[in-house]
């Protein structure tokens, strides 16, 4: 076990420039895998092992938790942006037939910050029972003067939403927002990253670029709503929770109640999409257990689609002043970014670090602001802070190609360090055509075609608070385990893979099980990180696994151990595979009904970048790079995406087709963004307007465009299965690549999300154009 | 589990004129077999479909008929089941996301939506399954467009609508 040896890897692109890369690891890994045209299931286009359950209605979401006895629990909820709570009174309530547990969440003479804040929870007997008792809650609020727009919010006389005790604190990390920064007004920051001399480098440049841009507050809008299932109980506490991550819900479970670990389990079968807001325990599971305890029964909460709207997390909305400049070859000179975001009564309304790393510039610059208005609180979604980073960002750069009369695919090769990306750009222009982009307007008639490239970066991230544990039974039945949840990526079907490439049967020979806190520690679905996470334990787990097997195979076989391999359902000599045992002969010797092993996640082997408590960055280098082609109707302003083309990379890709869907998601996701979604507040109520699925648009299936979706095997040597992960890259670049493709077919920038066609009519009408 | 326990009056009397706000007694032929349910008029046909029989397949996400996850077949045509209540469901018949397959035998719509990956999450795969199937019933041979307008009611949060088109056509063709 102690020690190391050196190995080498292949590395770079398999299809462009494969190469090796020697490293030193840790004498117990196993050997370096070839690229995927030599191995048997990495890579391959595996159906998920989980869809025929998905298909016939049989999976069991958190909404489908039914238990003998269980309760059905809701909020009363603040219906006014900003109130203090005057009177609370539950008696009527209490005394209703069918209540059996209310829980206050704030006391006569607390404020409430925003529309939809959480007043008191009750639990009923069914969900109308529950509803009835809000009914006769009686409580009363006292309006206070409130704001929800940004803008007026930044204001010296707007009303404040936060005072210094209430207003959040920051983290550690960062993430969301970085802790100690000054707050004044509803304004808090600047937090500041700066290299070298920004102004200086805009006084020397001979060209300066400026820009300001806005993005909206979008909603994740998961099909399945925020829910939770809790049962007390002496011996300990089960939730059921769709979730994103059940080992942190455990831990924050037994912090928050003061239980051992080993008396808490967090349980997720079917999970109905987080997008990043599904990521934390949060009011509503807390409320949910307590309510449990209360009531010594077990109690469902899952929130109505108003509440998904208003109280479930949101990407926060973005204004951006950006300062660029270069010099006439295109070498930028200074990169300087203000920005003031908001994600309501929280932090983490920034633009991420996507403008730091993406291009070499010396003279760099952001100061990154939060701004509290009274609306319910943001949180990470898909790609948080480079998203919105990105749509400044990249449409920026297009303007200073343009400027400087370059290409803007030849601009980013020269301030573009990436060599992956270089050839993603190369493989992207060929398939989507860009030696036939005209210049802007250059169609006839009144429905405009353009094509734009935006790029995407994304760190690549990896949870060391992982393990992973594989079984084989003596009936030759084989078993891999983590409390790793399917969001929906398919990360079963994976697992799957990778255990049936080491043990040489098929994926749908091994049985999986995941969503339970029962199973090692599976790390969490979000921030990119899964697959990159998970397999490589898995990979050496299911190596030990097999060296079980095989001494017993070995000596049947007389041959010695290391002679032996596992392929095509049999344990074979290497050199004589007339030798053999079908893999349940073998397990067929076990000296016991299973054997297993468990392995957790080694570092990267060429180490990490930065650690984080039970996680690390790897690198700030993930990325790909998107081509949309647009059609602007310049008589209404609609826009259609009619094509993107999706050139990414995640280190080894696992899964051909589960990639597929994952970019193809991430681009429809941008797709939206881009054109359709905006949470709207009133001014006036400081209501939300649109706090549902009718008039909170979402594209459907008449706004996706064809989507051709690239994946580079792009091969580093850096663990045991090379992998990293793509849903966030995927979504990152679209919007500003919609953005420029409209800028390329009307020659007007549209510098605001959604791109709506009031705003092409509006922006079109600016400037003389339509 | 019923919404509801059973008031004293029986159904059966307190069926006249109008119904309610009691249970009343209501029948309904789901997947082939005929169901007598004790509900409350207010109860959706989505409700009693999840809670009364708990066939929990039919999802609710938006509960407005705006999204169709709740799709399942009335007398064969897809209905949003969410936008109807289950006492005007009574005397018909109801085929759910459980009662599409025969048996073992996945309908070559879900063997579809397996191959080609037309599924993340697979929270609004029920619906968009239910609604793929009536279309090849009325249209069995759907070019793309036509697929897309039978779906165009659907959301799919995480992005599954190219390869549902594609695992539409394809089951078309296996049909």
């Amino acid at each position: 076990m102690s020690g190391t040896r050196t190995e080498t890897f292949p590395a770079g692109i398999v299809e462009t420039g494969l190469g090796t890369v020697t490293r030193e690891i840790p004498a117990s890994e196993p050997p370096p895998w070839p690229p995927n045209a030599e191995l048997t299931w990495i890579g391959r286009p595996v159906p998920r092992l989980n869809g025929r359950a998905k298909v016939t209605g049989a999976t069991r979401y958190t909404v489908d938790v039914r238990l003998p006895g269980m309760l059905y629990a809701c909020f009363l909820r603040s219906p006014l942006p900003s109130a203090e709570l005057r009177r609370l009174d539950t008696a009527a309530a209490a005394a209703l037939a069918g209540v059996r547990a209310i829980l206050p969440l704030a006391q006569p003479g607390d404020r409430l910050r925003y529309a939809g804040q959480p007043v008191v929870a009750v639990a009923g007997v069914s969900p109308r029972a529950a509803a009835e008792a809000l009914a006769a809650i009686d409580a009363e609020f006292r309006p206070l003067p409130f704001v929800v727009d940004m803008d007026e919010a930044r204001a010296p006389d707007a009303p404040a939403v936060h005072d210094a005790a209430s207003a959040p604190q920051g983290h550690p990390s960062g993430f969301p927002a970085a802790p100690g920064l000054p707050l004044e007004g509803n304004v808090r920051g600047p937090a500041v990253v700066r290299r070298g001399d920004p102004a200086q480098g805009l006084a020397a440049a001979a060209v300066v670029v400026e820009g300001e841009y806005r993005t909206q507050v979008h909603t994740h809008a998961c099909l399945e709503p925020h829910a939770v299932v809790a049962d007390w109980r002496a011996e300990g506490l089960t939730v059921y929770i769709s979730t994103q991550f059940t080992a942190g819900v455990r831990q924050e479970l037994a912090t928050a109640f003061g239980l051992p670990l080993s008396r808490v389990r967090v349980v997720v079968d079917g999970m109905g999409g987080g997008f990043g807001s599904k990521s934390q325990l949060g009011v509503y599971g807390r409320v949910a257990v307590q309510l449990s305890r209360a009531a010594g029964a077990p109690v469902r909460l899952a929130f109505d689609r108003q509440e998904e709207q208003t109280d479930a997390g949101n990407r926060p909305g973005t204004f951006q002043r950006l300062s660029l400049g270069a010099t006439q070859d295109g070498t930028l000179t200074a990169l300087a970014i203000e920005s003031f975001g908001t994600a309501g009564v929280a932090v983490g309304a920034g633009i991420g670090f996507f403008a730091e790393r993406l291009y070499s510039c010396a003279n760099f610059e952001t100061r990154q602001h939060d701004v509290f208005v009274n609306a319910g609180p943001g949180c990470a979604m898909r790609g948080p802070g480079n998203t919105p980073g990105a749509f400044a960002l990249e449409q920026a750069i297009d303007t200073l190609s343009e400027r400087l009369q370059l290409d803007p695919l030849a601009l980013r090769d020269r301030i573009d360090p990436s060599a992956v990306r270089r050839e993603e750009r190369r493989i992207g222009a060929e398939r989507i055509g860009w030696s036939r982009r005209h210049p802007p307007g250059a169609d006839d008639g009144p429905v405009k075609r353009g094509i734009g490239v935006a790029q995407s970066l994304w760190m690549s991230n990896v949870q060391t608070n992982v393990a992973c544990e594989v079984r084989i039974l003596r009936d030759g039945s084989v078993e891999a385990l983590s409390s790793v949840q399917d969001i929906g990526t398919g990360i079963g079907t994976i697992m799957a893979q990778v255990v049936a490439e080491v043990l040489g049967l098929r994926p749908a020979d091994v049985t999986i099980r995941i969503g339970d806190t029962e199973f090692p520690p599976g790390g969490p679905s979000y921030g990119s990180r899964t697959t990159a996470s998970i397999t490589p334990p898995l990979r050496t787990a299911a190596t030990r696994a097999l060296a079980q097997l095989t001494r017993e195979a070995a000596r049947m076989l007389n041959a010695a151990p290391d002679e032996i391999e596992a392929c095509g359902g049999r344990l074979q000599v290497r050199a004589d595979p007339s030798r053999f045992l079908a893999f349940r002969d073998a397990a067929a010797l076990l000296r016991t009904d299973r054997v297993s092993a468990v392995e957790s996640r080694l570092d990267d082997y060429a180490g990490f970048r930065r650690r984080m408590p039970d996680a690390a960055m790897a690198h700030e280098d993930l990325g790909g790079v998107q081509f949309a082609a647009v059609a602007v109707d310049t008589e209404t302003g609609a826009i259609r995406v009619e094509r993107v083309v999706a050139v990414h990379d995640c280190g080894r890709p696992m899964n051909k087709l589960l990639l597929e869907s994952q970019v193809e998601g991430g681009v429809l996701m941008g797709v939206s963004y881009a054109l359709l979604e905006r949470r709207i507040m009133d001014r006036r109520t400081g209501l939300m307007v649109n706090a549902d699925l009718e008039h909170y648009k979402l594209a459907g299936i008449h706004d996706t465009p064809e989507i051709e979706t690239v994946i580079l095997e792009n091969l580093q040597g850096n663990s045991a299965t090379d992998a990293y992960g793509i849903a966030e890259p995927a979504n990152i670049a679209t919007a500003p690549a919609i953005a420029n493709a409209v800028y390329n077919a009307i020659g007007v920038r549209l510098t605001a999300l959604p791109m709506t066609p009031d705003a092409v009519l509006a922006a079109l009408g600016r400037s003389g154009r339509s | 589990m019923t919404e509801t326990t059973t008031a004293g009056a029986s159904a059966e009397a307190a069926r006249g004129p109008t119904a309610g706000p009691g249970t009343t007694t209501i029948t309904m032929t789901v997947n082939a077999t005929t169901r007598h349910l004790e509900l409350e008029p207010r109860t959706t046909l989505a409700e009693a479909l999840r809670d009364a029989l708990d066939l929990t397949g039919t999802k609710l996400a938006c509960d407005r008929g705006a999204c169709a996850a709740c799709t399942v077949w009335l007398n064969g045509r897809p209905v949003c089941s969410c936008m109807m209540l289950a006492i005007d469901a009574d005397g018909q018949a109801v085929t759910t996301i459980e009662g599409l397959a025969q048996g073992e035998a996945l309908h070559p719509v879900q063997e579809a939506f397996i191959e080609h990956d037309a599924l993340q999450c697979g929270f609004c795969t029920p619906g968009m399954v239910m609604s793929s199937a009536a279309l090849l019933e009325r249209n069995p041979q759907p070019d793309a467009e036509a697929v897309r307008d039978a779906l165009a009611g659907h959301y799919c949060r995480c992005g599954t609508y190219p390869h549902v088109v594609a695992a539409v056509l394809a089951a078309a063709e296996r049909k």
